[in-house]
């Protein structure tokens, strides 16, 4: 019997991804642009692919999404002056409470779909931002959580110093290589492929026997935690936390990364849209304060005439020359 | 004792009552036909004994055991696969992995998030072996949403299959097909006949009355006749209901 398409353990676009960030310390300050900004691209590229996760790859619309970076953004410091400043400690403390939070939503949102939803995780969504402003002895309100150290790695007998912005991305990439590793195994495993059946149809899935709920709970806990993890190297990264990452602006902000990068047709989509949404602060920014409103148009473009994304361009460029070139494949539903 | 039973379910949707005192037994091996006009309540039917709905009263057995208002994946998971109507696959997939995915194999590693998904042979040969049973060998790769309505009617079929089923509901397979779509879901179905156990809503008299052992008759939500088919064509009721033109 032919055997089944079946997706390799490592990519080429895997290797290229990892290669392209890994040389980005070399050359940014060259092209005009800053360290900080390659760590930035690479936390909201790990965040954006664990948000893909939910809205990709279940098919689940979350806007509330930024209560679990905000989650593991505060956890992270707590952790670090409360537990043991001790970087693997406070990650796994970040991790361990955006579980609990992605599993106390999980709760009472996973009988829903589609439009309910997507009320409910704004409702949700405010509701941990609201804290997050009020709980003022915890996370400091509005003022932040500030003198957020940034830890240092060790490994055995091996320490990095992570206070330089050149350092600090080096230990990003790899949390990130690992990431989107552990992503690609997800998508491509039975539990991805079953919640890949239940975007599809929700009914036929619990009549084969599927418990439908289970697995709508499963995905936004693991998403979370990843969009925890995020959140943790974000504070790191700005050596504090702020309320901000929760609101219901921030929560949007990875819906166009994901959307306008190509999250809905590509697993890579989601990295690209977030280097994107930098690229266009920075450079549409340098020239007009109103760099949102020019991406945001773009966003709306791009949702009415190739809701694809930018990935979705390029497969469709590349299908068009394969064309003329020779005939196409039959078309699969394997993630590229 | 039969196989699968039903007893006295009542549902209501609104004041509207749907089902009213049905009783029902299916025979293991047998292919049990239930017809009745549009709107009769056939569907509501199926969904009730397969865990769609739950009955306002009344009972549903399986090998003797209450099972009435478990969930559909609970029921599934028994062994009982049914089919839809309206066509329920999973449009995205290719023809191979809407098989696959209903595999009992596929279900059992469902908590796994690691290895390769349908990487095992024997799944692989399992999920061919079905799609070549109902003739969608050759489409495997194909998305199922680009496949032919026929395709899709014999895809459907495929995937309740695929759940390895003791009991298998058909519910309309015939609907929207040729007669040569008919004369290979018949040879189809007359193939499974023994092998599973299987309950099929038909309006086509003809297609019912060559493959059921019993029929159930199905109007204004209740049972108004059963019996095998050669007992039913000479019941007054059914003749004088004139069933078999509704269709
Ligand atoms: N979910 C529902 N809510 C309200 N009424 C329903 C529902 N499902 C079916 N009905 C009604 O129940 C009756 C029986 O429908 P159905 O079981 O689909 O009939 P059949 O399959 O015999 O054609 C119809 O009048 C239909 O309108
Ligand atoms: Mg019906």
């Amino acid at each position: 019997m032919a055997p089944p398409r079946t997706a390799p353990t490592i990519t080429w676009a895997m290797i290229v991804v990892w290669l392209v960030f890994a040389s980005v310390p070399l050359w940014i300050e060259k092209v005009g642009l800053y360290q900080y900004l390659g760590v930035e691209i690479l936390i909201f590229a790990m965040y954006a692919l664990a948000y893909n996760l939910v809205l990709g790859h279940a098919g689940l619309p979350s806007f509330g999404h930024g209560a679990f970076v905000g989650v593991g953004a505060y956890a992270v410091g707590l952790a670090q002056f409360n537990v043991a400043a001790n970087l693997w400690i406070c990650l796994a403390v970040a991790v361990g409470a955006a579980a609990v939070a992605g599993a106390l939503v999980a709760l009472f949102i996973s009988h829903r779909r589609g439009i309910y939803y997507a009320l409910m995780t704004i409702a949700f969504g405010q509701i941990f931002w609201f804290v997050a402003i009020k709980a003022h002895s915890l996370t400091g309100g509005e003022d932040g959580l500030l003198k957020i150290a940034r830890l240092p790695a060790t490994f055995g007998m091996t320490t990095f110093d992570l206070t330089s912005n050149v350092a600090l991305y080096y230990f990003v990439l790899v949390v990130f290589a690992a990431v989107s590793f552990l992503l690609w195994r997800i998508v491509h495993s039975p539990f991805g492929r079953v919640v890949k059946a239940i975007k599809q149809n929700e009914t036929r899935a619990r009549f084969v026997g599927y418990d439908v709920w289970r697995f709508k709970a499963a995905i936004l806990v693991l998403s979370a935690c990843l969009s925890g993890l995020a959140g943790a190297l974000f504070s790191m990264a700005q050596t504090s936390a702020f309320p901000d990452v929760m609101s219901l602006h921030y929560s949007g902000y990875v819906v166009m990364m994901t959307l306008v990068g190509g999250g809905l047709v590509s697993f890579w989509g989601p990295v690209i849209g977030a280097a994107a949404f930098f690229l266009a602060r920075d450079i549409i920014g340098a020239v007009t304060t109103g760099w949102m409103l020019w991406f945001g148009m773009s966003f709306v473009v791009l949702v009415l005439f190739k809701p694809e994304g930018i990935a979705g361009i390029y497969q469709s460029l590349a299908q068009r020359r394969a064309k003329t070139a020779a005939p196409v494949v039959a078309p699969t539903s394997q993630v590229r | 004792m039969a196989l699968f039973e039903a007893k006295d379910l009542h549902l209501r949707f609104g004041d509207r009552v749907v089902l009213e005192n049905v009783s029902l037994a299916f025979e293991a091996g047998q292919l049990s036909g239930i017809m009745g006009p549009n709107g009769a309540g056939k569907t509501t039917c199926f969904n009730v004994l397969t865990g769609r709905y739950k009955p306002d009263r009344g009972q549903v057995l399986w090998q003797g055991e209450d099972i009435t208002g478990r969930s559909p994946q609970a029921i599934a998971r028994l062994g009982i696969a049914r089919s839809f109507q309206l066509m329920n696959l999973f449009d995205e997939f290719s023809v191979f992995e809407n098989i696959a995915i209903a595999l009992p194999q596929t279900r059992a590693r469902s908590r796994n998030m690691v290895r390769e998904a349908y990487a095992d042979a024997a799944l692989v040969d399992e999920a061919h072996a079905i799609l070549k049973r109902v003739g969608l060998a050759e489409r495997a790769g194909d998305e199922a949403k680009s496949l032919p309505y026929g395709a899709r009617r014999a895809l459907e079929i495929g995937v309740a299959l695929a759940c390895r089923p003791k009991l298998l509901f058909l519910d309309e397979p015939t609907a929207g097909l040729g007669s040569d779509g008919r004369a290979r879901l018949a040879e189809l179905i007359l193939k499974l006949k023994g092998s599973v156990t299987i309950v099929i809503i038909e309006h086509d008299m003809e297609f019912l009355f060559s493959l059921a052992d019993r029929i159930s008759v199905i109007h204004w939500g209740q049972v108004i006749a059963k019996g095998t088919p050669a007992a039913l064509k000479a019941n007054p009721w059914v003749e004088a209901s004139n069933l078999g033109r509704l269709n």
